[in-house]
């Protein structure tokens, strides 16, 4: 008999962040009913689509690995060929019925097809397999990169780096590169980051520099997370939220009416609850018994924290301003459908842990 | 055996190298977390009073300033729609320490009414404290004075002054523009907020509506910078508001309210077209409504009043009402059989009823006694039935309905207000489809006279005279001529015309044209046409028309039409279409009168007088002389052919 499984723990943490969502952009978003419907209908897809992906074997996902990158490669090359632009970036495939994301089917495939990569052979990965590995993470995140969508790229490279490193990337290799990066910034904010990311880097560096233009946003931002003190404003009475200080506060600066809002305590406690969440997926990993799962739900449990670190930390004024949504909390719909897929696959991985399936 | 046990050496060695790289994951959460707690911490706890004053006192807010929507003219400049300043006084929740205190202290020095009051606390109950509330709208001079002086006392009240839309013709454009009305919980659901920012109206109806995107405007922005008290110290940057269109109607309102004046105090409807352009020259609906009263809010009593009232004073009979064309239909019959071969020169002799082959049932003409020999010229000119009953039994209904279809009846105009019907126009599907059986031949005979089944609104009914008109060039009615763009906006020219599509030529020899348009012109010109002493006496100029009358009851099977036992909601409605010059036709007016009686009594007159307005400037209202007088008195009453 088929039984639908799903994973608790990670299921409670996510019903968490949904919940908290739902409440922070009732006051965000200006008490509109609207908003709240739609971004329910959106939870309600991505969870069904997570439990579905949930009851696939890591096998079959090794499998159809290849396909699955294929195609989402070639829609890649569709979008800057034929794509739509919204907001200045060429990101939309319209397929008729739905207007498509392609770079968010990415931050799927990129890890999957990395792994698939590496454990082809024994590892750690042997330089020729490096060769290959990199290659199908750069290619993907070269197009990404020109779309022009910085922060995807960035985080897309993140999660295959994961993969690598996960599946034992020596010690000073790591070293060397990190190295050769920092030596690499001065040439990429002079020849490669457009005029609105340098913008980005300076009013990151000293936003008080331009404090109605391009520092305007992260200094209200700041003014608004800052004036929240330990306990916050409460909820709905955030005068910097709800003054109408924040562009863009119920999507990519959601956090920053979290926090005037709720206060340091409140952060606290989201930042546990996506904490513990990414633990259990690293539990998940260390616990399934094949290679590829292992490092897929590694990588996976992992780019997860860093999607809530580079939000976070650009609403705060530590990162520049990449465009990132806070996972599951912030209003919009790909990003959370692709976000709870992932967390599908790790179900799916912890599901099937005891079969030795490659 | 060796190979499975590399093999088996191999997943060990695998397992220990992800072990350990996931626990230095492990790690790495770890600090990350801390990373970002810390930050928080340092924002939130450590530089939380920085902050909070930050938030509280000296800040720098960003201000939308509405813009200023566009007005709307007549033709010749005259405003129909216009923004007048008004002074409200208003009130910030958040800075208010005793709201009983302080709307009592108000009321001692400004008229402000319990409703007032009672709106006004609802509002700051289900808004939040920093949004403003509008306590009274329209100050007076003295109120405006009282609150200057004593403005110390009331912290947290102001006094702003702000636009708001007025209608100085009142009612007499109701129809045509609709109103403007406030931005409600329902409209916030469907509009783009930010391009509402700061604005408080909405097009609700007719042109306001429609032309929305135009009339409102861009929203522009201020930076300012306020004290602790939110009083704005200075403004730091500005990016101006784009004002609105400017629209100008193709409408004359003069000639808009001699119509309706015309009208009287009857229910209807009067359109006027030029036909070669589409413009719409008089676009009436009676009886209207004051747009005014609903800018700010219609109260429930006067709404209900509205709504209730039995003359429907809400509804725009001229785009939405539905009405069977009657007679007015007879040329575009009579044309439809030309073209399939009809000889015009056939007679029929009009017995006063017609009866189907085999059958014992009587299709009565309008008169009686019956037209004796009658051409195709004077079966328009004296409207007979009978030649109908037996012209479109002849050609059946697939010719006749294709035909009406091709002259645009039975589908939108494509005017430029919303909610307009098609109409209907039946046919053998449309009667299987929606009643489930098949057509009768006698459905034929009605469709043939405009009656059964054929519903027009009176916007069809002038765009099919002005079809007539032209000879069969269609063009789509424009109420809007042109915008007027504001020069600091991103439009690139200052004017746009707004053209009526061209929607091609109706299938029909200009032989068969000639001949419809000189009985037209005979049922006004010749002394015996059924319109002529009701719109042809007297005339400087040539006029082709068409009387008509639609049955609002079914009158039984022998039974006789008496008008004087019928209620007034029950007698039928009287239409006219015409046009003139019939050399070069300037104008075309159709014209509905609801429970009217006869077409040519009731509603042709009506039609004269706005085309000798239009092409003379000649006012049949205006005070006469004794002479005209008795003239006038004379065309009265008469004239009750269908």
């Amino acid at each position: 008999m088929f039984r639908i499984k799903v994973d608790m723990p990670l299921l409670f943490g996510l019903m968490l962040l949904s919940v908290s969502s739902l409440f922070i952009l009732w006051s965000a978003g200006g008490e509109s009913s609207r908003l709240i419907i739609n971004q329910a209908i959106r939870m309600g897809v991505a969870v069904t689509g997570m439990i579905i992906i949930a009851q696939i074997r890591p096998a079959t996902l090794f499998r159809w690995t290849p396909l699955f990158y294929t195609a989402g490669l070639v829609m890649l090359a569709l979008v800057l060929l034929v794509g739509d632009v919204g907001k200045g970036a060429q990101r939309w495939l319209d397929l008729g019925v739905i207007r498509f994301q392609p770079s968010e089917a990415m931050k799927l495939a990129v890890p999957m097809m990395v792994a698939w990569v590496v454990t082809r052979k024994s590892l750690p990965p042997n330089m020729k397999n490096l060769f290959w590995a990199t290659s199908a993470l750069m290619v993907p995140s070269m197009f990404i990169l020109v779309q022009p969508d910085l922060g995807t790229a960035l985080l897309i490279i993140m999660s295959g780096a994961l993969i690598i490193f996960l599946a034992g990337f020596a010690w000073r290799h790591i070293a060397i590169l990190s190295a050769l990066s920092v030596a690499f910034v001065p040439i990429a904010y002079y020849f490669i980051l457009e005029a609105y990311q340098q913008r980005r880097i300076q009013t990151l560096i000293d936003p008080w520099s331009d404090p109605l233009g391009s520092g305007y946003q992260i200094i209200q931002s700041m003014i608004a997370i800052g004036s929240g003190g330990a306990q916050g404003k409460g909820w709905g009475q955030g005068s910097q939220s709800q003054g109408d200080f924040i562009p863009d506060r119920h999507t990519d600066f959601i956090f920053s009416v979290f926090s005037e809002e709720m206060g340091f305590i409140g952060v606290l406690l989201l930042i546990t609850v996506y904490v513990a969440l990414v633990a259990r997926g690293l539990y998940i990993a260390y616990y399934t018994k094949d290679t590829f799962s292992r490092l897929l739900a590694g990588s996976l449990s992992m780019t997860f924290f860093f999607y809530v670190f580079v939000n976070i930390g650009m609403v705060a004024g530590m990162l520049p301003v990449v465009g990132v949504p806070l996972p599951l909390i912030s209003y919009g719909g790909t990003s959370m459908v692709t976000l709870m897929a992932g967390f599908g696959i790790l179900m799916g991985i912890h599901n099937h842990r005891s079969l030795m399936s490659r | 055996m060796a190979a499975a046990q590399i093999e088996l050496k191999d997943y060990l060695r695998e397992t220990n190298l992800i072990h350990s790289r996931l626990i230095a994951l492990v790690v790495l959460l770890g600090i990350l977390a801390l990373i970002l707690i810390a930050r928080v911490w340092y924002l939130q706890i450590y530089n939380n009073e920085r902050f909070e004053l930050l938030s509280k006192d000296n800040r720098v807010r960003l201000v939308p300033v509405p813009p200023v929507r566009g007005q709307i003219f007549d033709r010749n400049g005259k405003v129909l729609a216009e923004n007048i300043p008004v002074f409200t006084l208003e009130v910030l929740p958040q800075d208010v320490e005793d709201m009983d205190e302080l709307l009592d202290g108000l009321s001692k020095i400004i008229e402000v009414s319990p409703s007032d009051i009672s709106k006004f606390k609802s509002q700051v109950r289900s808004h939040r404290k920093f949004e403003t509330q509008v306590l009274k709208i329209d100050l007076s001079e003295q109120e405006l004075a009282r609150f200057s002086v004593n403005r110390h006392r009331f912290r947290g009240a102001k006094v702003q002054a702000r636009l708001q839309r007025s209608y100085p013709y009142a009612g007499e454009m109701a129809h045509v523009l609709g109103y403007v009305g406030r931005i409600n919980q329902r409209d916030k659901e469907s509009i783009d907020l930010k391009a509402y920012k700061g604005t408080d109206y909405i097009g609700r109806r007719g042109i306001e509506a429609r032309y929305e995107d135009h009339l409102l405007g861009q929203v522009g922005v201020e930076q300012v910078e306020a004290n602790a008290h939110g009083q704005i110290i200075r403004t730091l940057d500005r990016k101006p508001p784009v004002s609105g269109d400017d629209i100008y109607l193709n409408i004359d309102v003069e000639l808009q309210i001699k119509a309706r004046e015309y009208l009287g105090d009857r229910r209807g409807s009067v359109i006027a077209i030029e036909p070669e352009s589409g413009e719409v020259l008089a676009f009436v609906s009676n009886p209207v409504y004051d747009p005014n009263k609903f800018v700010n809010g219609i109260d429930h009593r006067s709404y209900n009043a509205l709504r209730e009232d039995v003359n429907r004073p809400l509804v725009n009979r001229t785009i939405s009402g539905r009405y069977a064309p009657g007679s007015t239909i007879k040329g575009l019959v009579s044309m439809a059989g030309l073209e399939q071969g009809w000889n015009p020169n056939t007679n029929i002799t009009c017995p006063g009823f017609y009866r189907l082959n085999g059958k014992s049932h009587r299709y009565r003409c309008w008169k009686r006694s019956g037209h004796g020999v009658t051409s195709m010229l004077e079966s328009i000119m004296f409207s007979c039935d009978v030649y109908y009953y037996q012209l479109s039994n002849a050609i059946g209904i697939d010719k006749i309905s294709a035909f009406l279809k091709d002259f645009g009846l039975g589908s939108k105009t494509g005017i430029d207000l919303k909610g307009e019907p098609s109409g209907l126009v039946p046919s053998r599907e449309w009667k299987r489809r929606q009643r489930g059986v098949s057509w009768y031949p006698g459905d034929t005979l009605n469709v043939g006279i405009g009656q059964g089944d054929v519903l027009v609104t009176p916007l069809q009914l002038g765009v099919m005279t002005a079809t007539l008109a032209n000879r069969g060039k269609r063009v789509e009615p424009r109420i809007v001529g042109r915008l007027e763009h504001s020069l600091n906006g991103d439009a690139e020219e200052e004017v746009s015309l707004m053209k009526g599509a061209e929607l091609g030529q109706v299938n029909a020899s200009d032989q068969s044209f000639q001949t419809i348009i000189d009985a037209m012109t005979a049922v006004v010109q010749h002394p015996r046409g059924t319109a002529h002493r009701a719109a042809g006496l007297n005339a400087e100029y040539t006029m082709a028309g068409k009387t008509g009358t639609a049955q609002v009851v079914g009158i039984a099977q022998g039974a006789e039409y008496d008008a004087s036992i019928l209620n007034d909601f029950q007698k039928d409605h009287a239409l006219f279409v015409s046009f003139a010059p019939v050399e070069q036709p300037k104008i075309a007016v159709a014209v509905i009168v609801e429970n009217g009686g006869s077409g040519s009594g009731a509603a042709a007159p009506v039609a004269r007088k706005v085309t000798d307005f239009y092409l003379l400037g000649k006012d049949a209202n205006a005070p006469v002389d004794a002479g005209t007088l008795s003239q006038t008195a004379a065309t009265v009453g008469l004239g009750v052919a269908r």
